[in-house]
């Protein structure tokens, strides 16, 4: 019997998680994919927004600021990228002036450090690349940019150091209640609980909806995003976003990323299906002409990936968080479309406390760690180097060439505590496989790897979800 | 440690540039190889056609690569393999990475770049569609099915027709799969036509000119895809979308030369080549610095790599032994129905009798003049009866040519000869 289940491993999931394994209780995590930041988490624009969005006095406008205050802590001791960065919303015509002015009174209500109106030449000084057909702009320097896998990933591995027990593949059929004890029928056996936290990012209506609850439900609005080589990622210096007319949307972005490529997007576009990811000639095409708006120089040539990922929106204006009124103790944490990602952890402590009010006692752990620390050899000094690859001559080996990535750093990560099963989850973890080949070099590399260190045929290897089988059999010649 | 010589990869051009190197005078070189063998990529190209123009006979790529592993044995060659540069420097320092090795700064007399190219993926040609496995490009599929012994899908559509990609479709036949199409955007193929009719035809592969993939379906593994026609700029036309049911989408869209050392050193790149700069002894604006092979322009062919590689081998040994080169510059630029010369500088004092110069053409010409022109006047006319943009062409401007030059710019471009006439 779990004192708490947590449905999904998504960020949200994650923090939860975290957060609730510095107590003394037994936590279950049931994730329906077979890694862990799977969903939303995987494909958004990976910025801790400044909080200047949100409509003052809702849960999104406190737990934002709040939760990018804890995310430049928890980033450095958990060992995940984190860069702040100013965001520069600008402006092309009169319209977009006044919803800057909107924006520039919000960030002033919901406390917005150091936000200010900014000049169409301090805007061209900071950024030359941005057309110079900008009239002005709202600047906020309390955004940042994250590896938001790694950030979901760095959590949940924290949590199961911790105790906390993480059921991959395992996903979420049925529940039901009896003497207050939930019964939690999944893919993968079933689970007792005394509390469940509903973390399923866009399936949270449908788990909400198992145990009785109404109220809300999902709204599917993707975006695409564009991937450009690193060559392209100096044309611009901060988080620049077009000033968005359309409500729920924050406009399109042109950024750096952590991991030195650089991002542009998304679009906005409503899907039926909340696993529906594909792109769209189409609408990529006007995406491009959007981003070209902006910053003109970019050279489309440089793409090295599209991708498309869906906002966990409901009908619900605000973020969805507390024990359902359906049902209790069954909390919550739902309706997470941007800024979900910056509030992540403010809406972890939200959850204790909720959980605590429904009953739960929470007693501290006497020991609970709290750190982690990553060997990342590319980032290393030289002497670093060397003495690493003396130790562990794995790390001598460069395996993915395109952003420097050894042998010794995807072994290292095949044995962390939440073990990566596939080419994709390596790539979350290490970074392989994420430059300018995608993968061509070093995949196949990749894929022997994985199969020798997880002790199993290269044939059952996937490239991400269950399903996506990379190798069909042996050739003849190998058969024979 | 400091060497003449050091090559960045043990492929073709680097093995060619080890021996170029040693046959003029350098009297130690190291060959900087990533893989665990020397020979590069053509140890995964099992099949023949190799060697024709060079050793006139025909091999398989290993063969043809165990020739020059055999040459380079008896040389003053050093080689480390499974070993990653990491960084080349201006002054010619190569940082590097092994797991034997550890990590290592070494310097060099001259450096030869010879990194070759990578095949442009998915998201570079912008394909729509869902996400799923089973889309590889042609040589991590031929890596795979070659080297690792394992076949990557049942029912195959190719999506573009170069050479890699023509190959694979035969190699996947041969392996039981059925290859349903392979679908060239371009109005001709992108391949050798050796390679059209021996890997295609042969095998009743149907090749779809001026076609595209406009979308892939399937949310775990590849289903099916849909393949329309394009009109004259590319566009696919509504209502000729054709549905291929497949498990499998491979990729042969085109090469990137693997500049990225080459571009952390600030070494000048041609955009038009996406290889480095170079004058005529393949040297880069570093001096000591060269470049061969696919790192500074896509081949068709490994015995024009060779070639090459031999050419930079030589001009770093020399350089190495103290010949360093200056003298009145001519710049080699494209006119019209020509894309990216190489060499695209000529320090006229250096050439000797003559000088190649390299470059592919934007059309497919039939009876064409290629024509050097310096201003507007025609210095020199090289007669061809076809050219086609998938295959190299070469023309060799004899040193009293160049030296008719008054401007510092010579200018190729195409003609077709029934223009010339009307």
């Amino acid at each position: 019997m779990y004192d708490v289940l947590i449905v999904g491993c998504g960020i949200i999931g994650a923090a939860a998680a975290y957060e609730l394994s510095r107590y003394n209780l037994k936590i279950g995590i049931l994730e329906k994919y077979n890694d862990v930041a799977n969903g939303a988490t995987k494909a958004n624009n990976a910025i801790l927004h400044a909080g200047y969005d949100c409509v003052p006095g809702t849960l999104e406008a406190k737990t934002n600021l709040e939760g990018i205050r804890l995310a430049k802590t928890l980033c450095e001791k958990l060992d995940v990228e984190y860069r702040q960065l100013p965001a520069m919303v600008v402006a092309f015509n009169e319209r977009q002036m006044e919803k800057i002015n909107v924006l520039y009174k919000q960030g002033i209500k919901n406390g917005v450090p150091g936000i200010r109106i900014i000049s169409r030449e301090e805007i061209l000084e900071r950024e030359p690349n941005v057309s110079p057909k900008v009239i002005g702009g709202l600047f906020a320097p309390n955004a940042a940019i994250v590896n938001p896998w790694e950030y979901a990933i760095a959590l949940s591995e924290t949590a199961v150091r911790n105790g906390a027990e993480l059921y991959l593949s395992t996903e979420v059929t049925a529940i039901s209640k009896e003497d207050d004890v939930f019964k939690v029928i999944t893919t993968n056996g079933e689970f007792l609980a005394k509390y469940i936290v509903n973390a399923a990012g866009n399936f949270s209506d449908r788990i909400h909806e198992m145990v009785g609850g109404k109220g809300f439900h999902h709204t599917y609005y993707a975006g695409e995003y564009y991937v450009f080589d690193k060559n392209q990622c100096r044309l611009v210096n901060s988080l620049i976003f077009s000033c968005s007319e359309e409500s729920g949307f924050k406009g399109t972005t042109i950024f750096p990323s952590v991991h030195g490529n650089l991002l542009a997007g998304p679009n906005f576009y409503q899907v039926q299906d909340p696993e529906d990811l594909a792109t769209d000639g189409q609408r990529l095409a006007e995406l491009k002409k959007n981003i070209l708006e902006v910053v003109p120089c970019i050279d489309f040539r440089e793409t090295i990936r599209e991708f498309a990922g869906i906002r966990p929106s409901t009908n619900i204006d605000d973020f969805i968080v507390g024990e359902s009124p359906y049902c209790p103790k069954f909390i919550n944490l739902a309706g997470m479309k941007s800024p979900g990602l910056s509030a992540a952890p403010a809406l972890a402590k939200i959850c204790v406390d909720v959980l605590r009010d429904a009953g739960l006692t929470l007693d501290l752990k006497d020991e609970f760690i709290d750190t982690r620390k990553r060997i990342i050899f590319r980032e290393l000094d030289e002497q670093s180097k060397i003495e690493l690859v003396k130790k562990n001559p794995l790390y001598g080996r460069v395996i993915c060439r395109c952003e420097t990535v050894t042998e010794g750093e995807i072994v290292e990560a095949i044995h962390r505590p939440i073990v990566p099963r596939s080419i994709d989850a390596i790539k979350r973890r290490c970074n392989a496989g994420m430059g300018r080949c995608q993968g061509g070099f070093c995949g196949p590399a990749i894929h022997m790897i994985l199969a020798r260190e997880l002790g199993v045929s290269p044939l059952d290897i996937v490239m991400d979800e269950d399903g996506t089988y990379i190798l069909t059999g042996p050739t003849k010649e190998v058969a024979r | 440690m400091k060497y003449d010589v050091i090559i960045i990869g043990g492929g073709p051009a680097g093995l060619a540039a080890a021996c170029g190197a040693c046959e003029n005078g350098a009297k130690s070189v190291l060959i900087i190889e990533r893989a665990k063998e020397l020979g590069g990529i053509l140890n995964q190209c099992i099949h023949n056609g190799f060697g024709l123009q060079y050793f006139k006979e025909e091999l398989t790529g290993p063969e043809y690569a165990e020739r020059f592993i055999n040459l380079v044995k008896d040389l003053p060659v050093q080689i480390s393999l499974d070993t990653m540069a990491l960084e080349i420097t201006r002054d010619r320092k190569v940082k590097c990475v092994s797991s034997t090795g550890g990590y290592q700064e070494l310097e060099a007399g001259a450096i030869v770049l010879c990194m070759g190219c990578r095949e442009r993926a998915r998201g570079a040609i912008s394909i729509p569609g869902d996400r799923p496995s089973g889309i590889f490009t042609a040589g991590t599929a031929q890596r795979y099915v070659n080297t690792e012994g394992y076949m990557v899908g049942k029912r195959i559509v190719i999506l573009g027709s170069g050479d890699i990609g023509l190959i694979m479709a035969r190699r996947m036949t041969l392996e039981g799969a059925k290859v349903l199409a392979c679908v060239e955007i371009m109005p001709y193929s992108n391949g050798l036509t050796r390679n059209i009719v021996q890997c295609l035809q042969d095998f009743d592969i149907p090749l779809y000119l001026s076609h595209t993939i406009t979308k892939i379906i399937g949310r775990t593994r590849v289903e099916k895809v849909i393949v329309s026609r394009v009109d004259e700029s590319k566009k696919p036309i509504p209502g000729t979308e054709i549905e291929f049911e497949c498990d499998t989408v491979l990729l042969s869209v085109g090469l990137i030369p693997e500049n990225e050392l080459t571009r952390a050193a600030e070494i000048e790149i041609d955009p038009a080549t996406g290889g480095a700069v170079v004058y005529e002894n393949l040297e880069t604006s570093v001096p000591g610095i060269f470049a061969a092979g696919n790192v500074l322009h896509v081949h068709d062919l490994v015995d024009y790599v060779t070639e090459e590689g031999k050419r930079a081998g030589a001009a770093a040994a020399k350089y190495a032994l103290g010949e360093h080169r200056s003298g009145k510059v001519l710049k080699v630029e494209s006119g019209s129905g020509v894309v990216g010369p190489v060499p695209q500088l000529i320090r006229l004092e250096n050439v000797a009798k003559s000088q190649d110069i390299f470059f592919r053409v934007r059309n497919i010409y039939q009876q064409a003049n290629i024509r050097v022109l310096d201003g507007d006047n025609v210095l020199c006319t090289f007669k061809r009866n076809h050219m086609i943009p998938s295959e190299m062409e070469r023309i060799r401007v004899p040193r009293t040519i160049l030296n008719q030059a008054v401007s510092d710019r010579l200018v190729l471009s195409v003609e077709s000869r029934e223009e010339e006439q009307a």
